[in-house]
C-alpha cells in the first residue's frame, strides 16, 4: 500500500497521528442511526443481513424490478449494463465485463442492489428479495443451478470466476522507470504520418439542426434511437403552446427518463412510455402492467388532463395511493407548467 | 429544441469574425473602424443597473462556453458525464458554472439543514455532525483539480472525438475551502482501530447511487479535504452541495459528492466503483486495481479543433494545461511537427502540487500545417508518455488513466483536427 507514498512519509504520517481530545464537536451516533447507514458488505460477507432468496424467486423479482434495463435474462437493453454473460473475453478487443466474467467478489453486487438499485427506487429492497435477485444473476451466468438457493450462510464460500484477475497498481514499477529522465528534443523521430483521424469516424456531437449524427459503432442501441427524437408537434392546439415552455418541459422530462421513454418506436421499460397520454383515460398504454390502484380510478374514469397530471406529479402516492410510480414529486409549479407542455407537445 | 450554438456554426463564425477582424482591426487599414469613427450605441445609452442580475451569469455573447455531452457514450443523463469546455478557458480556475459533472444517479438536492455527516466503525465515539458543525472546524484552503479517471478513455482505441472539450474536458481545477479529514477523524479518536497500517476509510455519498470508495489509511491522514467552498463560494448541487470529499491528486471517482458517512475499517470494501468500474484490464485480460492516482498529463487547448487559429499567420499563442496527481508540474513541452522536434513552453506561473499548470508558447506561425504536441514533465521525474508507449504496455482496453500525448493536426486555414500520428 506504501506504493503510492514513500514509505518513511506514510509510516512517519501514522506515528505522528495525534490522539488528541478533538474540539468536543458533533455529537454521539446513536446505534439505530449507524444501523440505518452503515449497510455495506465485505468480501468476506461482513455486513449482510440475515435472509436468504433463490434463483426461481429471483427470476420473478428481476423480471418486475431490474429487466426494463438489464434485460430478462440479464443481457442487458441498450446502453444499460450487461449482467450475464461475457465470458472469456477478457482479453479480446472489446470485453464484455458482467457480474460473471469480470466482477471479482460476490460481496459487491449484493451490496450494490440492496443500496442502489433499481434505478430511481434505490433501498427499496426486502434482504430476501436481494439474495434471490443475487441468485439468479447468478443463474443467468451457468454459475449455479435453477434450484440454487443463496442466503447469509452460504455466501462467504462463493468464489467468483474472476476474482484472481486483479492485480494492485504497479504502474511505478512497470511504467516509471520507462518514462522518466531528460527527454528528447531534437530530431526524435524520422517521419510523422498520420494513423487516424477523428474526422472519419465523425462521432463528434454535432447540434445543427437537421443534421443525422453518426452513431457510434460501440453504442446508439434500440434504446437511444428511441429516446432520441420526440414527436413532432404538429397539431393546431399545441402551436399555441410557448416553445420556451415545452423546452423547459423536455428538460424537466429528464428526471422521468429512467423510467419513461417517449417518442416514435419507444417501448414501455419501469414506467408507461408517454408519448400520446395527455387528454386520453388514464391506464391505457398497450403492454404496460399497471398498478391495481391507477387501473381503478382508470376504470373510474380518470383522464390525464393538465389538471389532474399537476395533482398527480405534486405528489404521486398521494394521488393515486398504492401507484407503483417511485418518483417523489415536482415540488414547483414552473416544473408543473413545463412538463404538461411539453408532454401535450408530443401528444399526436 | 435547446438553442445551443453548434460547434460548426461556431466554428464558421468564429472564423468569419476573424477574416473581418483581419481586414478591420489591421493598422494597414485604408478604410477607417466604424467602430471607432462612429459613435456607437453603447457609448451613448446606458447600460443595466446594479441589481440587473442579483447573481450574474456570463454575457449572452459567451453562450457557447457551456458543459457538452456526449449523448452516445450513456444510457442516460441521470447516470452520465459532460465535458468542462477548456478549449475555450483560460488561466487555471474552472468556474464551478461550466466544470463538469459526473453523476450515478442525478444531481440532488440536499439542503444544509438537512445534512448529516457520520463518522463511524473503528473509532473511539461514533459521531453525526452537522453542516453548522464543520464550520467550526479550523478551515483550510488548497487548489486541486479534479479529474475523472476515464478522461480520454474515448481515445484508447484511437483519435475519436474532435475537440479538447470532448477528448480532455473531465477535469477541473478549483480552490476548495473545508476541514481536513485527518481533523475530523482525530475528533472521532483512532484509538481504537489500533495500528493505523493497513487500515482504511469507506467514505459513502447520500445520493441514491450510494457512491462508496474505500481510502488507505495513509491518504486519508495526508491531504484530504471534507469541503464545502469551491472559488469562494457554496459548492454547485451537481458537485455535491453542501458537502464534498476532495481527494487531491486521485481519481474523481472517490471525491464523494453529498458526502454522509466515513467509516474506518479493517479493509477495502471492494465495492462497485472499486471493482467493476475504475479498474484497468490489460491486454492479457488482468486488471490493475487500486489505480488511484492520476499520472503527469497535458493537452494543447488552443489551437484546437474547437479554437481554431482565425487571424492567419504570425504572432500565435500556443497554451494549454498540465496537471500531476502525483505533485507539481515542473515543465513542459510542445511539438508543432508530431513530435520530431521539442520546445519548452512558458509556465504561466510556478507549478503547485495536484493543481492545474496552465503554460503558453509563444511563437510565430508561418502559416504551415502543424502537428501540435504537448508533453509534461512532474516533480517526479516522471515524463507524459506517447499513446504508443501506453497501449505497449496496457494494450487497449484500460478505459481508465489514458494520459497519452494527444495531436492536433492543424491546417494553413487553421482549423485543427484531432489525429494520431506514427
Amino acid at each position: 500500500m506504501s506504493k503510492f507514498l514513500e514509505l518513511t512519509t506514510a509510516l512517519l504520517l501514522i506515528s505522528t497521528f495525534a490522539h488528541a481530545d478533538g474540539l468536543g464537536l458533533g455529537r454521539d451516533a446513536l446505534p439505530e442511526e449507524i444501523a440505518a447507514w452503515d449497510k455495506d458488505v465485505s468480501p468476506d460477507g461482513t455486513g449482510l443481513p440475515e435472509g436468504s432468496g433463490d434463483a426461481l424467486t429471483g427470476e420473478e423479482v428481476f423480471a418486475d424490478k431490474c429487466a426494463a434495463c438489464h434485460g430478462d435474462f440479464a443481457e442487458g437493453i441498450g446502453n444499460w449494463p450487461k449482467l450475464a454473460g461475457g465470458w472469456g473475453t477478457l482479453d479480446r478487443e472489446d470485453p464484455v465485463k458482467t457480474v460473471g466474467s469480470y466482477w471479482p467478489y460476490l460481496s459487491t453486487t449484493w451490496d450494490y442492489i440492496n443500496r442502489s438499485m433499481p434505478f430511481g427506487d434505490a433501498q427499496s429492497l426486502e434482504p430476501d428479495e436481494v439474495y434471490a435477485i443475487v441468485a439468479y444473476i447468478l443463474y443467468s451466468n451457468d454459475l449455479v443451478d435453477d434450484d440454487f438457493e443463496l442466503s447469509h450462510e452460504n455466501f462467504a464460500g462463493f468464489e467468483m470466476p474472476n476474482a484472481e484477475g486483479f492485480i494492485v497498481d504497479d504502474r511505478i514499477e512497470t511504467e516509471f522507470p520507462k518514462w522518466v529522465g531528460e527527454p528528447c528534443m531534437e530530431n526524435c523521430k524520422d517521419e510523422v504520418e498520420v494513423t487516424m483521424r477523428a474526422m472519419v469516424l465523425d462521432v463528434t456531437p454535432q447540434v445543427e439542426s437537421g443534421e443525422a449524427e453518426s452513431p457510434s459503432p460501440a453504442a446508439a442501441d434500440t434504446a437511444d434511437e428511441a429516446m432520441a427524437e420526440p414527436a413532432e408537434p404538429v397539431e393546431e392546439h399545441i402551436a399555441a403552446i410557448d416553445p420556451a415552455l415545452i423546452a423547459a418541459g423536455e428538460k424537466v422530462f429528464r428526471k422521468c427518463k429512467a423510467c419513461h421513454l417517449v417518442g416514435d418506436g419507444a417501448k414501455n421499460r419501469v414506467g408507461p412510455v408517454l408519448t400520446d397520454i395527455m387528454g386520453k383515460p388514464a391506464g391505457q398504454v398497450e403492454g404496460f402492467n399497471y398498478s391495481s390502484a391507477l387501473a381503478d380510478m382508470a376504470d373510474e374514469g380518470l383522464v390525464w388532463s393538465a389538471e389532474n397530471l399537476k395533482a398527480f406529479l405534486t405528489n404521486p402516492k398521494s394521488f393515486i395511493a398504492g401507484t407503483k410510480m417511485s418518483f417523489v414529486g415536482l415540488r414547483k409549479d414552473a416544473e408543473l407548467d413545463a412538463i404538461t407542455a411539453y408532454l401535450t407537445s408530443l401528444a399526436r | 429544441m435547446t438553442n445551443r450554438t453548434s460547434r460548426r456554426s461556431f466554428l464558421a463564425k468564429g472564423l468569419a469574425t476573424g477574416a473581418a477582424a483581419t481586414v478591420a482591426g489591421s493598422a494597414n487599414s485604408a478604410t477607417s473602424d466604424p467602430l471607432i469613427t462612429e459613435v456607437q450605441p453603447w457609448a451613448q445609452g446606458l447600460g443595466d443597473g446594479v441589481d440587473a442580475t442579483p447573481y450574474g451569469l456570463p454575457i449572452e455573447y459567451e453562450a457557447d462556453v457551456i458543459r457538452r455531452n456526449v449523448d452516445w457514450l450513456t444510457a442516460d443523463t441521470i447516470s452520465s458525464v459532460n465535458f468542462t469546455p477548456i478549449h475555450a478557458l483560460d488561466g487555471t480556475i474552472t468556474p464551478q458554472g461550466c466544470a463538469f459533472e459526473r453523476h450515478h444517479s442525478g444531481a440532488i438536492e440536499l439542503r444544509k439543514e438537512d445534512y448529516r455527516l457520520m463518522i463511524n466503525g473503528l473509532v473511539d465515539r461514533p459521531l453525526v455532525f452537522t453542516y453548522a458543525d464543520l464550520e467550526r472546524f479550523p478551515r483550510q484552503n488548497h487548489v486541486y483539480f479534479c479529474e475523472c479517471a476515464a478522461n480520454s478513455g474515448m481515445e484508447w482505441a484511437g483519435a475519436q472525438l474532435n475537440g479538447a472539450q470532448f477528448t480532455h474536458g473531465m477535469i477541473h481545477n478549483m480552490e476548495y475551502t473545508g476541514v481536513s479529514l485527518r481533523t475530523i477523524l482525530e475528533e472521532a479518536g483512532l484509538g481504537a482501530a489500533g495500528d493505523l497500517a493497513g487500515k482504511w476509510v469507506y467514505v459513502e455519498g447520500a445520493d441514491a447511487s450510494s457512491n462508496g470508495r474505500s481510502i488507505p489509511m495513509e491518504k486519508a491522514l495526508d491531504d484530504v479535504l471534507v469541503a464545502f467552498k469551491a472559488n469562494g463560494e457554496a459548492l454547485r448541487k451537481e458537485h455535491g452541495y453542501p458537502v464534498r470529499l476532495v481527494v487531491p491528486g486521485w481519481e474523481g471517482n472517490m471525491w464523494i459528492k453529498w458526502i454522509r458517512r466515513i467509516e474506518v475499517m479493517d479493509g477495502p470494501v471492494e465495492s462497485r466503483e472499486e471493482t467493476s468500474k475504475y479498474t484497468d484490464t490489460l491486454a492479457d485480460g488482468i486488471s490493475r486495481k487500486w489505480t488511484w492516482a492520476m499520472d503527469a498529463k497535458s493537452v494543447v487547448t488552443s489551437p484546437s479543433p474547437q479554437s481554431p487559429i482565425t487571424h492567419g499567420k504570425g504572432p500565435l499563442v500556443i497554451t494549454g494545461l498540465a496537471w500531476s496527481g502525483r505533485g507539481a508540474i515542473t515543465r513542459v513541452d510542445v511539438s508543432r511537427d508530431g513530435g520530431k522536434t521539442w520546445e519548452t513552453a512558458r509556465l504561466a506561473k510556478p507549478g503547485e502540487r495536484m493543481a492545474v499548470s496552465r503554460f503558453y508558447l509563444d511563437t510565430d506561425w508561418d502559416g504551415e500545417e502543424m502537428f501540435l504536441q504537448s508533453r509534461a514533465m512532474d516533480e517526479t521525474g516522471y515524463v507524459q508518455p506517447t499513446k504508443t508507449q501506453l497501449r505497449d504496455v496496457r494494450g487497449l482496453n484500460s478505459i481508465y488513466h489514458n494520459n497519452g500525448i494527444q495531436t492536433w493536426w492543424v491546417r494553413p486555414d487553421g482549423k485543427a483536427e484531432n489525429v494520431e500520428v506514427s
